[in-house]
């Protein structure tokens, strides 16, 4: 095969994933940059900002951020890391790479479908990246793009910048859909024989029901980003009050999609650092059924939810009454969640490999940004925290805390599968405490000062009288997070640099239980020549069956076992 | 072995997998894919009905603006391009890969593949057809997505009796109404291209078979999907 | 620096505070047992050579129990704040004797609109100020919420008060101030490039005061 259809336009799932892997990392990075200059001007406001010179006049005058950018910078950095960095990392790299891998499969089920859903991921992500470079420059209003603002240009100064987000949201929401319905399919018909639904790891059941939720969640977003494309070039009135339209409407559909994405951004997280809490225990993950359980009860409660983020936004009073029940109720599967985490660990024998450590660190970060949001749950205490930066407390805890943490910990642990290579264990251990450090010195000062009133996405604080006291905690963040993201070289550096020069990996690196340690590193095209069979569930570890090993893998036949029966073939097979 | 379940087989991934849901994949990846279009069509018609039953005015009375009769026909063609499909994917359960056959001691000659194939396309292609004529007929007359246009025939005629023209909303009438028709007539239109695609390269060359006629049949859901939603959508702007 | 609420400034400062203390207390509850056990097992079960896992698949007995302490508490959780809730924002719960404001939001300012001295919105003689809000303590005072353009929110820490200006909607709401002096009302939902400063002055008058100041107005003084 050549290159091109080697690397390039490849159909193999592990290809698409390492693709969509080196493609996101590098959005992640553009939504680090951005949030440093965010984090600059909250420090520091009106203070010149080292590199501004390399700003243009309308960004930046004089080296200063000006308030239009910088409400630029918020509405983008928010657009990229949650569109174009986490949800493809989680999803767009470890639905396609693992899943296969996972239940014994040669491939996805349309693999050029795969491929399509990789390029429209990029196309996406390269129309966003071009609104930075047209007249007025990219969008002003949230990543949550709230009409009437983002429908009126007159009022927002938002030309062009608009209409590609919203085809960008589009071409996205065409990706994940093509995506998920392959990770669907694939997960229902083509497990390996053996692999029944509950011998599935929690990353595939995770990736699975995450899946779900995105075919069902993206195209309404798909259909708000196009009536505000209309409103904005079509004169259509969908969220125009003056002709009979509803401002209220596009929350409405916003967050319809907006709360099953924030489930789309976190279960596979959790899933993932489910199969690695439970090889770091060295012991079954604590409670399987109920860990399943608990992610289809999320992504099931996860849709009736959606009114919490607009407890303020002037709809009928009773609707906050029935979503703060509802929002509380999604807080119990998610808390069981935790326990079980740690009744893995519970009596077992720890090993703490970096990817392990970042594990621990995503459950010890998850349940503190869950845990605030009970505050915003209790709608009367929301009225003082919505639109502040205790909101920005809570995103970052079970964004970073949570789904960074955890995809530190899954790049670290599927490395040698991708590579054939292991990353540096020391680098990854430092990287781990310096992060884990100035991650906690940046956020967790955030809902103090959201507890004091600073509200979002504000140019200034010190314009207001009440907020000045607690600038001397903005400008603590702003070092931390000057601090946190210099950091990230470590890895950065680690995970480059050990795809040259790192130590060869062993076939099963971490003593996984996993179908895809079977396999050489890195695993060939179309996986395994014959399909493998399936001889027992995921967690076997420190089963009596073993001996003296702690582990027992999934594919491994013991002399009891017998060949699971697969179903039926036709007589020409 | 029914023809069902022969196919059924046949169409299995090509090594041995545990019991899926019992339907193809390329079967099930279709209704996923409808599943999501189901929400997409969620999304515009339930915000048609939120603005329609929360406007501040007047809803234009049915047939002020819009040709029902017109539109009535054509929802009747895509309806018969529905029957159509059903009989092209009858044709080849039964192997019937040719075009038109004659029957001994029948006037009528009977239909394969190809026939009924090429005659879904047609109702298809002229559903879009019309109303492609349509919109081309109401911008002219003054009807926009953004409302009736200033100075047009159709803005004097509201200003003449704005109740029956629901000309204090015609803002929403027309951004509701080009939305939802126009990404239903772009789902007909991607429907056609695609059969259209299929049958030159699957349909003419006879690969299709009784044993693998697997994109006849998802096509055939597709289509379907999109006639259903046309009934709907005829129903609710047109008729109500 | 401030490390905590500010002041309680109204009526509903006692119960929103109350509860948020009270969250406090049990998600720190919570907390506290979650990290004290990581840091228990991180250190108790460390690998060390010779020692095996506890083979388990876990306990129904412990997933009914921690599966039941968190839904009781949130149930709980949801019927006491409700309570407030309703009091607070539902249309019925807002006082009789309210003393009716408008305020109308636009980019980049706030537009009250004083009822004068018929103490009724909607007269001759009501008179508008930019960025300036004044009411008597101890009175309920309902604000008419209305918007120019876009979405905005009126938001007074102190009162523990916010609400969307949602254009195209008339939204009231009440709060009762229950401190005089001076504080800020800031928007809280991104309006534009001037957001950060749609910023008004806030005052809580004594009864003579608000009188003084409102003949004030109407004698055309600009103070």
């Amino acid at each position: 095969m050549s290159f091109w259809r080697k690397y390039i336009f490849s159909t193999d799932h592990k290809i698409i994933g390492i693709q969509f892997l080196f493609v996101s990392l590098f959005f992640l990075l553009v939504g680090g940059l951005l949030a440093m200059q965010i984090r600059w001007q909250l420090g520091f406001p009106g203070k010149p900002m080292p590199g501004g010179g390399l700003l243009p006049e309308t960004m930046a005058v004089d080296r200063v951020i000006l308030p239009e950018y910088y409400i630029q910078l918020v509405s983008m950095h928010g657009t990229f890391m949650v569109f174009f960095a986490i949800m493809p990392l989680l999803v767009g790299v470890y639905a396609n790479f693992l899943i296969p891998l996972k239940i014994g499969a040669h491939d996805m089920a349309f693999p050029r479908i795969n491929m399509a859903s990789f390029w429209l991921a990029l196309l996406a992500g390269l129309i966003m990246t071009a609104s930075f470079f047209v007249p007025n420059g990219p969008i002003r209003s949230g990543w949550t793009n709230y009409a009437p603002l983002a429908a009126r240009p007159d009022l927002s100064g938002v030309t062009v910048g608009q209409m590609l987000w919203c085809v960008s949201i589009v071409v996205l929401g065409l990706s994940s859909v093509l995506g998920s319905l392959n990770y669907i399919t694939t997960v229902i018909n083509h497990r390996a024989p053996g692999m029944t639904w509950f011998r599935m790891p929690l990353s595939v059941w995770a990736l699975f029901i995450t899946a779900i939720l995105g075919v069902l969640a993206l195209p309404v977003l798909q259909g708000a980003a196009i009536m505000l494309l209309f409103d904005n070039i079509l004169g259509t009135h969908f969220f125009d009050p003056a002709a009979g339209g509803q401002a209220i409407l596009w929350q409405h559909l916003f967050w319809f999609f907006g709360h099953p994405e924030v489930y789309i951004l976190i279960l596979p997280a959790m899933g993932m650092v489910s199969d690695i809490i439970a090889n770091g225990s060295r012991k079954p993950i604590f409670g399987y059924h109920s860990m399943v359980f608990a992610i289809v009860g999320i992504a099931f409660l996860g849709w009736i939810v959606w009114g919490h983020h607009m407890f303020m936004s002037g709809m009928n009073p009773t609707l906050g009454s029935t979503f703060m029940v509802s929002t509380l109720l999604i807080a119990v599967p998610s808390a069981i969640k935790v326990f079980n985490w740690l009744g893995t660990m519970w009596r077992g024998n720890l090993r703490f490999h970096v990817p392990m450590l970042n594990a621990i660190g995503f459950v010890s970060m998850f349940t503190i940004g869950g845990l605030s949001g009970i505050f915003m749950a209790a709608t009367p205490v929301d009225i003082p925290l919505h639109d502040t930066q205790f909101i920005v407390a809570h995103i970052h805890y079970v964004l970073f805390g949570g789904s960074l943490f955890a995809l530190f910990a899954a790049i670290t642990y599927w490395y040698p599968k991708m590579f054939g290579r292991v990353m540096n264990e020391g680098i990854g251990k430092v990287h781990f405490f310096l992060t884990f450090i100035f991650y906690n010195m940046t956020f967790f000062p955030m809902h103090i000062i959201g507890m004091g009133g600073q509200m979002r996405r504000i140019y200034d604080p010190t314009i207001y009288d009440f907020l000045k006291p607690q600038q001397p905690l903005n400008v603590f963040i702003s070092y931390s997070a000057f601090a946190l993201f210099a950091v990230q070289i470590l890895f950065a550096f680690n995970f480059l640099w050990s795809l040259k020069f790192g130590k060869k990996a062993p076939q099963n690196p971490w003593d996984d239980n996993g179908m895809e340690w079977s396999l050489p590193n890195p695993a060939p095209h179309g996986n395994w020549e014959r399909t493998p069979n399936v001889y027992r569930g995921p967690y076997e570890f420190s089963a009596p069956e073993a001996g003296d090993k702690d582990f027992l893998p999934q594919y491994l036949k013991l002399p009891t076992d017998r060949d699971p029966v697969p179903a039926p073939l036709s007589a020409g097979h | 072995m029914t023809h069902a379940t022969q196919a059924l087989d046949q169409m299995r991934p090509p090594y041995p997998a545990e019991p899926g849901a019992g339907v193809y994949s390329n079967k099930l990846g279709m209704w996923v894919f409808l599943a999501s279009d189901v929400m997409f069509f969620t999304a515009l018609i339930g915000s048609y009905i939120v603005l329609r039953f929360g406007a501040p005015g007047e809803w234009a009375k049915p047939g002020a603006v819009l040709n029902v009769p017109l539109t009535a026909v054509n929802t009747f063609l895509l309806i018969c391009s529905s029957v159509s499909m059903v009989k092209a994917y009858a044709a080849i359960q039964d192997g019937k890969k040719y075009f038109l056959r004659p029957v001994p001691g029948k006037l009528l000659r009977d239909g394969g593949l190809k026939f009924w194939l090429l005659v879904t396309m047609i109702c298809g292609a002229a559903f879009v057809s019309v109303q492609v004529v349509e919109y081309i007929k109401l911008v002219g007359h003054g009807f926009t997505p953004a409302g009736f246009r200033e100075g047009s025939l159709l803005a004097e005629h509201a200003a003449g009796d704005p109740i029956k023209y629901g000309a204090t909303v015609a803002g929403l009438y027309g951004s509701t109404f080009f939305t939802m028709t126009g990404f239903h007539g772009f789902h007909v239109t991607c429907g056609v291209i695609s059969m259209t695609y299929l049958y030159f390269t699957k349909v003419l060359p006879e690969k299709y078979s009784p044993q693998d006629y697997r994109g006849i049949e998802v096509i055939g859901l597709y289509w379907h999907f999109v006639d259903l939603v046309w009934i709907i959508l005829f129903t609710i702007v047109y008729l109500i | 620096m401030r490390w905590w609420l500010p002041d309680a400034g109204s009526t509903f400062a006692g119960p929103i505070d109350g509860l948020f203390l009270a969250i406090l207390i049990i998600t720190g509850i919570a907390l506290v047992l979650v990290e004290a056990g990581i840091v228990t097992f991180v250190i108790r079960y460390r690998g060390r050579p010779g020692r095996k896992a506890f083979y388990t698949h876990g306990s129904t007995r412990a997933e009914v129990i921690w599966t039941a302490i968190p839904a009781v508490t949130m149930v709980a959780l949801g019927l006491i704040s409700n309570h407030y809730w309703v009091l607070i924002k539902d249309k019925k719960s807002v006082p009789a004797n309210a003393y009716h404001l408008g305020v109308h939001a636009k980019q980049f300012e706030w537009q009250v609109t004083y009822p004068g001295a018929d103490e009724k919105l909607g007269t001759s003689d009501d008179f508008t100020v930019r960025n300036q809000l004044h009411v008597i303590v101890n009175q309920p005072v309902a604000v008419e919420l209305t918007s120019e353009d876009v979405i905005h929110s009126f938001f007074v820490p102190e009162w523990r008060l916010k609400q969307d200006a949602v254009p195209g909607m008339h939204i009231t709401a009440w709060f009762e101030a229950t401190k005089t002096g001076e504080y800020e009302l800031g928007c809280a939902e991104l309006c534009g490039m001037g957001h950060y400063k749609m910023r008004a002055r806030v005052f809580v008058h004594t009864p003579d005061e608000y009188k003084a100041w409102v003949a004030q107005q109407a004698a055309g003084g600009s103070e």
